[in-house]
């Protein structure tokens, strides 16, 4: 379907396909089977100006020449994500780490650490989970006690993408254990602070390019100053942090899932069983088309919720949940789809398609799994339901 | 330090059909491109305005359609640009075409540098930039492979030749023409892609480079392509079927009856 995207999201597009064919296509099952960070890749993008796209000119970024960045971060990631959902993500994840200083941060924190963020520089990560905080990340326990101009951070995150290759650290922590959810707070942790140190890498089922690691705090002394708002307003960063963010899983899926579709189809034009092309076969035909009709109603959806964010919507949590939840799921459908039309060949990993299904899967848990999702949309329907009523 | 590149358009393969009857390339229908060995020399050339300072103007002689390659150009990073174009100028051979160049590299006044790809995909010559620096009466280091040093006096350069590597150290100003070993030609960026929508390209014509109408284009030219043909490919291949016995006692046979030594 032609969006018809402005000249500039073209650029961005355009560009992402030349990065992805130059730089990408070619290392992408060494990554994989790696486990290995494409810190090259990341750089040329860094050269294109394709880390700023989200972030305003006055701190060195390229958003407003996109309409406000949330379609740019959008049309980038999908791009990326039909050659490979690792290098994604570690790039769209700088994004994610960034986002509770765009949106919550103050004038000094934002003119100290975005510019160096949108250059490419230096990249970031955003750290909420913790072994006993998943879903319910307001369980979090990592404690940051005021002391003085500093706040004492202790505790250990888990799972955190881009871990380990990023400067800049955005980390959710308990200011005030009696009260809960309420009790967080939002802190910047720059690396190579004393007492901040590196874990275990993780050994993933997909997006094996991207890093998962461990962050642990031990009596780790930050400045006051690097409190992002208020004390006891964590909770609400980091939601709506992963409101704004979640598009970005949502393009991820949609880039996958188109990738995984362009491999079947063409694949499917040249295998010849019973002396015929197998995409004469109407078996065949139905499980492709239905594979591209969903894969167009799911970036229908990403598109929809990413103009709205642009447009300075109020609200967008449930539009940013359903496109979350539809394209992860259609992620996941049609990568398998596209391992059984490659029939056996699908299962190996000299082709592509069993790296994409692997790499769909996670989209339909980080940022919220979605059964979170499907919560958070059944309350707002809920609400709007009991609204009306009124 | 202020560096032109020279570049051209290309067709988009090597594998172009040529008109017999005209003895010229048929450029309909093919895509056209910057020609993959001028990214060198604009790399080159970018390479060191970002250490050095300065400015890389991109230029091309073409019809108005070339236009093209020095946008591309600027979306990698050209500061400038301008097309050489004029109905006069076609049919130019390459003393024709490196005599406008150098034309316009004069009128520019102060140039250091010009850096061209070692040669055209499609016409394969490699005599524009010596070409170019004949006309200027400038130094050149042809097929640089890698430059070592360039300051605002000199360059030092490794000119790579059959079986070996010359370093020459030159004065400036000069020309070099830029092998594919010298760099890795980076991408547009975003920003470029912007500026290379809106940048406003200069066309001059044969009167802006106060050129007689004698030395350009066709009028201009000394060569004329007489006419073009594919080299028959005499081939005196043999082919003999049966067992491996056999066929060592055959090849060993025709080897002494033949003539090599
Ligand atoms: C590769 C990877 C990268 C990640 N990157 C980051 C990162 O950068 N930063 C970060 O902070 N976190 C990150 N995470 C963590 C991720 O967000 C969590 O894994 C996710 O939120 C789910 O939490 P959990 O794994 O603890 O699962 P759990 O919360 O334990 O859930 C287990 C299952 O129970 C279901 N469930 C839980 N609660 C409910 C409920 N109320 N109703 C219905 N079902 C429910 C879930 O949907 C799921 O199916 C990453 C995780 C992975 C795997
Ligand atoms: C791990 C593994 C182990 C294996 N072990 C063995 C083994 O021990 N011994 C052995 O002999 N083989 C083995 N195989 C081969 C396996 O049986 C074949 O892969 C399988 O029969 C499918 O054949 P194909 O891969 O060539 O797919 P294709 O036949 O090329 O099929 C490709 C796709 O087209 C579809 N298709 C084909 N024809 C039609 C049609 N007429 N109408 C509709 N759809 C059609 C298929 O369903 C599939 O989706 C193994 C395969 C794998 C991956």
């Amino acid at each position: 379907m032609n969006y018809y995207l402005s000249e500039e999201l073209n650029d961005i597009k355009e560009l992402c396909a030349e990065i992805a064919l130059k730089y990408i296509l070619p290392v992408r099952a060494e990554l994989d089977e790696e486990n290995r960070f494409p810190r090259e890749i990341i750089k040329v993008m860094a050269d294109s100006d394709l880390c700023g796209i989200y972030i305003p000119e006055e701190f060195g970024g390229s958003a407003e020449m996109f309409g406000g960045g949330s379609m740019a971060l959008t049309v980038a990631t999908e791009e990326l994500s039909k050659a490979c959902g690792g290098v994604a993500v570690s790039y769209a994840a700088n994004a994610l780490g960034a986002m509770p200083i765009l949106i919550s941060g103050s004038e000094e924190q934002k003119k100290k650490y975005l510019p160096d963020l949108a250059s490419g520089k230096h990249l970031a990560a955003f750290a909420l989970t913790e072994s006993e905080a998943g879903s319910d990340a307001g369980r979090v326990k990592t404690k940051a006690v005021k002391d003085g101009d500093s706040y004492v951070l202790n505790g250990t995150k888990q799972w955190i993408t881009n871990g380990g290759e990023a400067q800049i650290y955005t980390v959710i922590a308990q200011t005030d254990p009696s009260r809960g959810a309420r009790g967080l707070s939002a802190f910047i942790v720059e690396e190579g602070t004393p007492g901040f140190s590196y874990g275990k890498k993780e050994d993933k089922m997909g997006i094996r390019a991207s890093s998962t690691m461990e962050l642990i705090f031990e009596d780790c002394r930050i400045p006051a100053s690097n409190l992002i708002a208020r004390e006891g307003h964590g909770f609400l960063v980091a939601m709506k942090t992963l409101n704004k963010s979640r598009p970005g899983v949502a393009a991820q899926a949609v880039g996958i899932a188109q990738g995984a579709l362009d491999e079947a189809a063409k694949y499917a034009s040249e295998r010849v069983q019973f002396g015929q092309r197998i995409d004469s076969f109407q078996g065949i035909q139905f499980m492709l088309a239905d594979m591209a009709t969903q894969v167009e109603a799911a970036r229908a959806l990403v598109y929809g919720v990413s103009k709205m964010i642009d447009s300075d919507a109020r609200k967008y949590e449930k539009e940013s949940a359903m496109a979350k939840v539809f394209a992860s799921d259609v992620a996941m459908k049609v990568t398998t789809d596209a391992v059984q039309i490659l029939g056996g060949y699908g299962y190996m990993k000299e082709y592509p398609v069993e790296k994409m299904m692997r790499d769909a899967k996670i989209t339909q848990i980080y940022e919220g799994t979605n059964q979170i999702q499907r919560s958070v949309i059944a309350s707002a329907l809920i609400k709007e339901t009991a609204a009306r009523g009124k | 330090m202020r560096i032109v590149v020279a570049v051209k358009q290309v067709p988009d393969t090597a594998e172009v059909r040529i008109d017999e009857e005209r003895g010229t390339l048929i450029r309909e229908g093919i895509p056209s491109i910057l020609n993959p060995f001028d990214e060198y020399a604009l790399e080159e050339a970018m390479k060191w305005r970002d250490e050095l300072g300065g400015t890389v103007t991109v230029i091309t002689m073409g019809p108005p359609q070339a236009e093209a390659v020095l946008r591309e150009a600027v979306s990698m990073g050209a500061d400038e640009a301008v097309l050489l174009s004029d109905r006069a100028f076609a049919g130019a051979d390459t003393w024709a075409t490196s005599h406008t160049l150098a034309k316009a590299v004069e009128k520019m006044g102060d140039v250091d540098i010009v850096m061209t790809g070692k040669q055209a995909i499609d016409g394969d010559t490699a005599q524009t930039g010596p070409s170019i620096a004949a006309s200027l009466d400038w130094p050149q280091i042809t097929f640089v492979g890698f430059v070592q040093e360039l300051n605002q006096d000199s360059i030092v350069a490794e000119r790579y030749v059959e079986g070996g590597c010359e370093v020459i150290r030159s004065s400036l100003p000069v020309v070099i023409t830029v092998l594919k070993d010298a760099n890795i030609p980076r991408l547009p960026s975003l920003r470029g892609k912007m500026k290379s929508r809106k940048i406003e390209i200069p066309v001059w014509g044969r009167e802006d480079l106060e050129l007689p109408e004698d030395e350009v284009g066709l009028d201009g030219s000394p060569t004329r392509v007489v006419s073009i043909t594919t080299p028959e490919i005499i081939s005196n291949g043999e082919i003999h079927h049966g067992d491996s016995e056999y066929l060592a006692k055959l090849l060993v046979d025709s080897l002494l009856g033949s003539e090599v030594t």
